[in-house]
């Protein structure tokens, strides 16, 4: 059985967004590492 | 008036897109200006990261208010042609999204704030959050004409929380840039609503033309020009700046007048006979990138 033309858009849209997550995690555990060294650095 | 459906097919996950849209990033660029000059004129050195963070804070919390601000105005948004193609009005999303995404944006963005900055500025992030939301979306805007007036202060809060960010205080300074973006905030807006006020009218929303007439709302403008001239120019004169953001207040501050004068003086009532307003519209965004531009330049300068 072929999958419906909806339930492509649903695994596209899912897709992408799961993409668009896993970069922001990404970017967010870089900033808290800086954060981190920042405040290190500045109580230095 | 338009009509668009409201109904959102809840099997489908929302395009990511249209999350960044509810954000309203261009309403978002102006905070995030105003947030990063009242910052980079803080007399303390900031870390470059503590500094971005900050700003980045400021920029979610903009968002969060913006999505929780279209999350509560669906309806009313549906309304208004220049609203109505937005991601609930137009049915590309579920409310309950909006409210989640919202709501969690804006605790992140107060969290994170806490963390690379300090407590008063996550607690000035959190209030002009919930000013905005609770104040001027819930309380004001459908109520009375004056919801631009009191609202505006939502909007006014960026430069005092990034002052807040970096000194841990807030002081004379930061209170007249807070005051300078409330005063302007009304001039802005009405001039807005003056050439899209048929909209307003169509939505039920009480916008000053709507509800004083035009006429009115011009003289309006034109009075709250005065004291937003007296606040801008008040740093230079309290000896707060030096003579680069004197002379820069001083010009803008007469372009401005003169604009308002020929809104006052301007007698049409079709929306495209009204090119004073579109003017001063236009003008007044370039008016404060260009006085918190001139500020920060003449703070570095004395430097």
């Amino acid at each position: 059985m072929s999958p419906q033309p909806e339930d492509e858009i649903i695994r596209k849209r899912q897709r992408e967004r799961a993409k668009v997550t896993a970069i922001l995690l990404g970017l967010f555990v870089v900033l808290m590492f800086a954060i981190t060294i920042a405040k290190m650095t500045i109580n230095q | 008036m338009t009509s668009v459906p409201l109904q959102h097919d809840e099997s489908l996950p929302a395009d990511w897109r249209d999350l960044l849209a509810l954000t309203k990033p261009r309403v978002m660029s102006l905070v995030v200006f105003t947030g990063l000059c009242g910052l980079l004129a803080a007399p303390a050195p900031v870390h470059p990261v503590l500094g971005f963070t900050a700003v980045l804070c400021i920029a979610l919390g903009a968002g969060a208010a913006g999505a929780l601000n279209q999350w509560y105005e669906a309806d009313l948004d549906a309304k208004m042609k220049r609203t109505a193609n937005r991601p609930l009005p137009a049915g590309r999303m579920s409310r309950q999204t909006a409210l989640h995404f919202g709501v969690g944006l804006a605790v992140f963005s107060v969290i994170l704030m806490d963390l690379a900055a300090n407590h008063l500025a996550a607690a000035v992030l959190a209030i002009s959050i919930l000013f905005y939301v609770l104040v001027y979306t819930v309380w004001l805007k459908r109520r009375t004409a004056q919801n631009i007036v009191i609202g505006g202060a939502a909007g006014a809060f960026p430069p005092l929380i990034g002052w807040a960010a970096v000194t841990g205080d807030v002081t004379t300074l930061p209170i007249l840039l807070f005051a300078i973006i409330f005063l302007w905030t009304p001039p802005h807006f009405w001039a807005l609503s003056l050439f899209v006020r048929t909209d307003y009218a169509n939505a039920g929303v009480p916008m000053l033309p709507v509800v004083a007439g035009i006429e009115s709302t011009r003289r309006q403008i034109l009075l709250y020009t005065l004291p937003m001239i007296a606040a801008a120019v008040a740093p230079w004169a309290l000896g707060l700046t030096g003579w680069i953001y004197g002379s820069a207040s001083v010009v803008l501050n007469a372009i401005f007048l003169v604009l308002a004068f020929a809104v006052a003086a301007n007698k049409a009532t079709e929306s495209k006979e009204m090119g004073p307003e579109k003017k001063l519209f236009a003008f007044s965004i370039i008016y404060l990138f260009g006085l918190f531009a001139a500020l920060v330049v003449d703070r570095w300068m004395i430097a």
